[in-house]
């Protein structure tokens, strides 16, 4: 076992990762990213890496709070209805991990649900976690999100799949 | 209800000088008379032509409902076909984009045809020797859409048999597909990737005439842009400033940023903001990009592509241009209260990566369906589509820096900035197509 925990701990952070979406503890969940993580929605399957290519999500950590600290803005007109989400995931799965690096990649599948004014959306896809041990706890250096329908034509999609 | 269809005079009636009637916008059977009248007698955009840069390469678009094949045929020539199949009517081509090799096969009965459209093979064609298919129009192949015009690489067609040329109808607005163009070393342009999409349950004029309004940045995208600069001035003034800072503060400026960057109005209701400068004219330096630009252009040159720093160009009604950032986004119209905006990045041939790095951080701030900024321009189209529902007041009032003078001189030339003039040119070309005397 590293310091990064046995597999339980790291399908537990997953979890942990969702609920705090869905509940909108977004100062918490935005802790639990590294200080050089990303929030990355690539917008075809098989993106390569690269801010060269257009993506749906690619939040550093500014993009990530400016996200946050305008959801909580009066004035921000469009959560006049309040956004709420939803995640479903099947069970994480460790696909890999590198003792040495202290690194873990985990593989979840979800469906994701967005709520607002009586309209609720569908979504889902494969959710990537590459967690990794920040020295006093495990921190996500990218969430990679493979939106099954991310090259189709999207409402607005307000809240974190 | 007022019959439409049959009373050029009820849509006239529509437009006054400085207000439209909400029925622009609600009114199902006026969104099909836009489809049948206005849409084809403009000249729409189709596609670029680096998405099919080889023969048989082939891109697929609905455009006012009309389904399109964009295709390059064996001579490089790239042609827009209506995508039915000659005989039954089946699309001849399903996929959205590809390479169809050295012809066209419908998926149906296996009749076959030439990459300029022409018919080539029909299963078993001697059930035919007997009857009068050499006449019909099945015989004909495909069918052309009735004009077709490619300018630096932008793919137009006009449905309409009759109505102005390309450059008639576009005219100068073209300087701004110029300076898109010209801002590569090699005047070349690529559509980098597939486009965001993002639905918009709106009508297709309020996207359109919200790429002029420069009296909203301030007020709906506070909380955004507003949001980003609270952020950025709790950093230490030594700080360097992150890319996305750079692209969301100028939605912040003031009235007076706005109104000085002056709008210039063309005929056919094209128009574009940022005559003077705009938010796009304080982006720091690419290396190495000004140096490349000089030694293709020369100095002085040079400095006058990257000197123009246009805003939003619309090409009314179905194109929008956004020269110095290198995106652009396309208006589907699908209902009267539903729009597809595609927003597109396109690469500088020849210039530094970080250029189309920039183009793409754009696109994915400002006009993706995560857009912080696009949700609060939709939630207000949504909020008018909502409330013109409202009954005691049917008039939209486009009214600001409107004058009686306006009646005679028109509308073309430059204006300050905030004036609503753009969308009353827009609304003169509207009215114009919707009750013009054509092939109906």
């Amino acid at each position: 076992m590293t310091s990064l925990g046995d597999d339980r701990t790291l399908v537990e952070f997953v979890y942990h990762e969702s609920r705090l979406i869905d509940e909108k503890r977004f100062d918490e969940w935005y802790d639990l990213y590294a200080g050089d993580g990303r929030y990355w929605m690539p917008l075809t399957r098989g993106q390569p890496e690269g801010a060269e290519h257009t993506s749906l999500f690619d939040e550093d950590k500014l993009l990530l709070k400016i996200r946050i600290e305008r959801l909580r803005n009066p004035k921000s007109y469009s959560q006049a209805h309040p956004s709420w989400c939803q995640h479903i995931l099947q069970a994480p799965r460790v696909e890999a991990r590198d003792a040495g690096a202290e690194m873990a990649v985990l593989r979840t599948p979800f469906v994701y649900l967005e709520y607002q004014q009586d309209q609720q959306e569908v979504y889902a896809g494969i959710a990537w976690h590459y967690l990794r041990y920040g020295g006093e706890k495990i921190v996500i250096a990218l969430k990679k999100i493979e939106l099954l329908n991310c090259e189709g034509a999207l409402p607005s999609l307000h809240l974190f799949p | 209800m007022t019959d439409y269809r049959h009373s050029t005079a009820a849509i006239r009636a529509l437009v006054c000088d400085d207000a439209v009637h909400r029925d622009v916008y609600l009114n199902p059977e006026l969104f099909d008379l836009e489809m049948e009248r206005l849409w084809p007698s403009a000249w729409t955009y189709v596609g670029h032509d680096s998405q099919v840069p080889n023969s048989g390469d082939f891109l697929t678009v609905t455009v006012a409902r009309q389904p399109l094949l964009m295709l390059r045929g064996a001579d490089g020539t790239v042609r827009v076909l209506l995508n039915r199949c000659a005989h039954k009517g089946a699309k001849i081509v399903g996929a959205g984009s590809g390479n169809c090799g050295k012809v066209l096969r419908c998926s149906y009965h296996g009749w076959t045809y030439a990459l300029d459209g022409a018919l080539r093979t029909v299963p078993v064609k001697s059930g035919y020797d007997e009857t009068r298919f050499c006449e019909s129009q099945a015989a004909r192949g495909l069918t052309r859409v009735a004009e077709t015009a490619a300018y630096r690489g932008f793919v137009f067609c006009r449905m309409s048999r009759t109505g102005p040329k390309f450059e008639e109808y576009f005219g100068d607005s073209l300087t701004s597909i110029d300076n898109l163009a010209d801002r590569s070393p090699v005047g070349r342009l690529e559509v980098s990737g597939p486009p965001l999409r993002y639905m918009h349950n709106s009508n297709w004029k309020m996207f359109v005439e919200n790429l002029n309004d420069t009296m909203h940045p301030m007020v709906a995208h506070e909380s955004s842009a507003g949001t980003a600069r609270a952020l950025w001035q709790e950093q230490p003034a030594d700080a360097p400033k992150p890319m996305v800072i750079e692209q969301f503060l100028p939605f912040v400026s003031n009235y007076d940023f706005f109104d000085k960057m002056g709008v210039k109005i063309y005929e056919h209701g094209h128009s574009y903001t940022g005559v003077n400068f705009s938010i796009h004219s304080s982006y720091s330096a690419i290396p190495d990009y000004a140096a490349q630009m000089e030694a293709a252009y020369g100095a002085e040159r040079a400095r006058a592509i990257l000197g123009e720093s246009r805003h939003n160009t619309v090409y009314y009604p179905s194109l929008t241009v956004k020269g110095a950032i290198q995106t652009i986004r396309v208006v589907r119209p699908i209902a009267a209260d539903k729009t597809l905006i595609e927003s597109f990045t396109l690469r500088l041939v020849g210039a530094p990566t970080a250029l189309l790095e920039r183009s793409a951080t754009y696109n994915l701030i400002i006009n993706s369906p995560t857009s912080v900024v696009g949700h609060d321009d939709l939630y207000c189209y949504r909020a008018i589509q909502e409330g013109l529902a409202a009954n005691g007041n049917e008039w939209v009032s486009l009214a600001r820096n409107y004058s009686d003078r306006e009646k005679e001189r028109g509308v073309l030339g430059t204006h300050n900035g905030t004036s609503e003039v753009s969308m009353r040119g827009q609304f003169r070309a509207w009215v114009a197509a919707m009750t013009a005397e054509g092939e109906r």
